[in-house]
């Protein structure tokens, strides 16, 4: 380990850390002055389900015919077992047998 | 309180294989880039942020572009200002070191399930630290596990583990729909996200995707349930 090769990726490692913290950190305090009812509440509720879909929707759509058929059924088995390792494992295994049948 | 936390921990343990398995993936790509275990371990406990880990090591070349890096973490981990402010209700009335303290260990995963607990009156501080603990301990050992055995998978992506991410948000965002009034919010988040991230640079369609969401949710009318819920509270 050469201390001039560790620098930098201490740096690098501690300005992505001070940058997630601020920003955790930063979100849950400044909430606190926002109001618990009305619109803008209405808005907070629903940022959960619109943020993680649009985390994930671009990524499906990206993954083509097969990855859109693979998060189907994810999606699917998760509705109605509540079960997210199986419903994980199961769109994975659909992208597995596509890659490994080379379809 | 630590009923709560291992009620916590335990409730992420489903979610805790698929993290290890994505993890993992982070830890192969993480070794082909030079990175040791210990530049892994110290960035998975002080960033803790599955996205922007792997931008970072997709980033990680030559003399480091540091300031470019922090950057573009700022960016991606931007949704985590709104993952922090949805759970002030949750921290309300606690003391200002526990804010602090128990924030660093909100990870994507264990704040979708303690908002979707906390949605059936079930949620608490120590049920989302119990799942952050389960989150950075999994992480951690998934991330080391995948640098130590880097070199051992040649091809992650012919055995699906690329779409592990994928299917793992997926099974999540399913457990936090809220029924027909989440119809219009999800709509426009899908659609602004989709077209966001093929015209803007970065991860801002996820930041533009949310907000839209929300703001569709606060243009239409409040339905008839949740203004009994709120005459509840």
């Amino acid at each position: 380990m050469h201390p001039s090769a560790e620098l930098p990726a201490a740096l690098a490692i501690g300005l992505a850390a001070l940058a997630t913290y601020g920003l955790r950190a930063g979100g849950l305090l400044l909430a606190e002055r926002l109001p618990k009812t009305g619109r803008l509440r209405r808005g907070m509720d629903a940022l959960p389900g619109a943020l993680l879909l649009s985390l994930v929707v671009p990524s499906i759509a990206n993954a083509g015919p097969w990855g859109v058929l693979a998060a189907g059924i994810t999606a699917l088995v998760a509705w109605r077992s509540r079960n997210m390792l199986v419903a994980m494992l199961l769109g994975m295994a659909v992208v597995l047998v596509q890659r490994q049948l080379g379809l | 309180m630590a009923s709560e936390f291992r009620r916590g921990f335990t409730a992420l343990l489903p979610v805790a294989a698929s993290v290890a398995v994505y993890g993992s993936v982070l830890g192969v790509l993480a070794a082909q880039k030079g990175l040791d275990w210990l530049d892994m371990l110290c960035m998975d406990l002080a960033v803790f942020a599955g996205s922007a880990q792997f931008v970072m090591v997709e980033m990680w070349d030559g003399p480091l572009p540091v300031l470019e890096m922090a950057a573009a973490v700022l960016v991606i981990n931007l949704r985590y200002l709104l993952i922090g402010a949805s759970l002030a209700p949750l921290f309300q009335g606690q003391p200002l070191w526990r804010k602090l303290g128990v924030i660093h260990l909100v990870a994507d995963e264990n704040w979708a399930v303690t908002m979707a607990e906390t949605r059936r009156g079930r949620g608490s501080v120590a049920f989302l630290l119990g799942g952050g603990v389960c989150m950075i301990g999994i992480w951690t050992l998934g991330t080391v596990a995948g640098v130590l055995g880097g070199s051992l998978i040649a091809h992650p992506e012919a055995y699906a583990l690329d779409f592990a991410f994928t299917a793992v948000f997926t099974a999540l965002t399913v457990g936090l729909w809220r029924g027909r009034r989440d119809r219009l919010p999800w709509l426009a988040a899908a659609v602004l996200a989709v077209l966001a991230e093929r015209w803007l640079p970065g991860k801002w369609y996820i930041i533009i995707g949310g907000l839209g969401g929300a703001l569709a949710a606060m243009l239409q009318p409040e339905s008839p349930r949740e203004a009994d819920h709120a005459s509840v509270r």
